[in-house]
């Protein structure tokens, strides 16, 4: 091979870069058909029992003094639909990253008058789920802006920051290593689309974050917290990678 | 885990002599009892250990569900649709415990 191939070779396979107009395959591309089959059939896929328990949530004020998620907004099927494509945000006026269980929390502490339900309850991922539902099939976009510019950055860093024991960055196997296996399953393109997902190793609905912190276990790096600024900047990262990819949540995975 | 939730998904209306397809899911820990907790206490075992379903008061369907069971158990099966009536289905867990849906179902002739 003449150095003139072998450049072409190299350029040929480098990775695809972050902010570039294509739109990879969702992780769901890269389940059985058995398990795509479950995930799709809304009366096969057990996230949507969290979904059921968010559509009452959604309708029930916690309290007397506390007021519905439905008595401002209405009916989610319209209020809520493409929301889940928007978020990670900055809310207009403040310098704060908020996903959409951060949106929930706020909402509840500021306008329902309630407590901000813990990060992995069944009540916070229940009603992510149901509000992300609303955006299903709808693609994620998600852009850089002056706003979120600088939480993008640090997201981006971090994705391909060596970390661990292990010494590997995201962006080492959800980059440049997709489609190959890790032990059992195969390694997919990190997107965000289809959260909270039902896991069936956790036999349970999770967050994005608790997949995070999975991975960091997986290469023994530090797991930080449900909601942290690392993982919300991180989040912002891998949604804006997934950009124009179809909303499905709640996601199977294994 | 949160309240136990039961989802039915089957069709509102069939012909008679059809075979229809009824789908199940239920939300439940269903926890072994074989495994402990972070500080070394053993998990008591919570598990459905009975699903049936009562067609017009007739049992059409019965599982034995056990410890071998993964959690939020999915139970698809299939049914001759012969007269309009209601479909009864519970769910019953080791500690006494019972769920229970009514779908009913219109049987065109």
């Amino acid at each position: 091979m003449n150095w003139r191939a072998l450049c072409f070779a190299l350029i040929a396979t480098l990775p695809s870069a972050a902010t570039s107009t294509e739109i990879l395959p969702s992780g769901t591309t890269f389940l059985s058909q058995g398990l795509q089959a479950q995930a799709a059939d809304a009366g096969a896929n057990p996230g949507m029992l969290w979904v059921a328990d968010g559509e009452r949530l959604w309708n029930t004020a916690e309290s007397a003094a506390s007021s519905s998620c439905a008595s401002c907004h209405g009916d989610a099927e319209v209020s809520m639909r493409g929301v889940a494509t928007r978020y990670p945000l900055v809310i207009p006026g403040s310098n704060q990253l908020l996903n959409l269980e951060g949106r929930i929390n706020t909402c509840r502490v500021q306008r329902q008058n309630a407590l901000a339900y813990a990060h992995e309850s069944d009540e916070l991922l229940s009603l992510s789920a149901f509000v992300a539902r609303q955006s299903l099939h709808m693609p994620l976009k998600v852009t850089v802006n002056d706003a979120n510019a600088e939480f993008f950055a640090a997201g981006e860093a971090a994705f391909h920051q060596r970390r661990g024991q292990l010494n590997l960055s995201c962006a080492n196997c959800h980059v440049e290593r997709v489609g190959l296996r890790l032990r059992g399953d195969v390694i997919t393109h990190a997107l965000p689309n289809a959260f909270p997902i039902y896991r069936l190793e956790w036999q349970g609905l999770g967050s994005l974050h608790r997949r995070l912190r999975a991975c960091a276990l997986g290469v023994r790096a530090e797991m930080f917290d449900y909601g942290s600024e690392a993982y919300l900047n991180l989040e912002l990262y891998l949604t804006v990678r997934a950009n124009g990819v179809a909303v499905e949540t709640p996601g199977i995975r294994k | 885990m949160g309240p136990a939730i039961a989802r039915v998904m089957m069709p509102k209306a069939a012909k008679a002599a059809d075979v229809i397809e009824i789908k199940s899911l239920f939300r439940h820990p269903m926890e072994t009892g074989y495994r402990v907790d972070a500080v070394g206490e053993a998990i008591p075992r919570h598990v459905v250990t009975l699903f049936t379903v009562d067609y017009d008061g007739e049992r059409i369907f019965a599982v034995d569900l056990s410890q071998g069971v993964a959690s939020n158990p999915y139970i698809a099966f299939y049914t001759v649709a012969t007269r309009s009536g209601e479909l009864l289905f519970s769910w019953t867990d080791d500690r006494g415990e019972t769920v229970q849906l009514s779908k009913s179902l219109t049987v065109l002739p």
